[in-house]
């Protein structure tokens, strides 16, 4: 089965909705990118029946160049997590318990 | 942000678009995203990540009230991989305050 893409994503709304195709578009562009600009600022992302995207701060940790052996750090760095709502879960699950 | 704020902000940047129809696009968006875990395929969106759902294997559990031992069956959890585009830009904010 083919993953999602955003081409298909304006293709329903286009369908569905009666969007043109450039608004389509446009509106499936600015959804992930209003995502991303909320977390670049620090900001959760809660969308209610599918989940939260959390951000969070990890100092640094020792880690070593798989290669070489070396030892180098791991930088401070902050990363998003997705933590799926219980909506989302039982969709999931519910799938699972068809296979 | 709530999913309401990120309608907001979307028919915010939009001129042609009324505040109706982005909210219809937001939801018809969030569910056909859904629906795509909930059948067992990915999702893939260059620069945000990629959605797939990760195997549990099963594993004895236990009722935390009485203590008895459960079985938990095998399951799939839906799971995300932020793309090289948001980590970066992510990891950019830190040290920034805002």
């Amino acid at each position: 089965m083919t993953a999602l893409t955003k081409s298909e994503m304006a293709e329903l709304l286009y369908e569905e909705l009666g969007l043109n195709k450039r608004e389509a578009k446009e509106v499936v562009e600015h959804f992930f990118e209003e995502i991303r600009t909320s977390l670049e600022e620090n900001e959760q992302v809660k969308l209610s029946g599918f989940g939260n995207f959390d951000l969070r701060d990890k100092s640094q940790r020792p880690g070593r160049n798989p290669k070489t052996g070396e030892e180098i750090p791991i930088s401070a760095r902050r990363v998003v997590t997705f933590r799926p709502g219980q909506k989302l879960k039982a969709r999931v699950e519910a799938y699972a318990r068809t296979r | 942000m709530t999913k309401s704020e990120l309608i907001e902000r979307i028919a915010a940047r939009q001129l042609q678009l009324s505040a109706k129809d982005v909210e219809l696009a937001v939801k018809t968006i969030i569910e056909q995203m859904s629906q795509t875990l909930a059948s067992g395929s990915r999702i893939e969106i260059r620069g945000f990540g990629s959605f797939s759902l990760h195997y549990r294997e099963p594993r004895l559990g236990r009722n935390p009230k009485t203590g008895e031992t459960v079985e938990l069956a095998g399951k799939y959890v839906p799971h995300f991989k932020p793309g090289k585009e948001m980590r970066d830009r992510v990891n950019e904010s830190l040290g920034t305050t805002f």
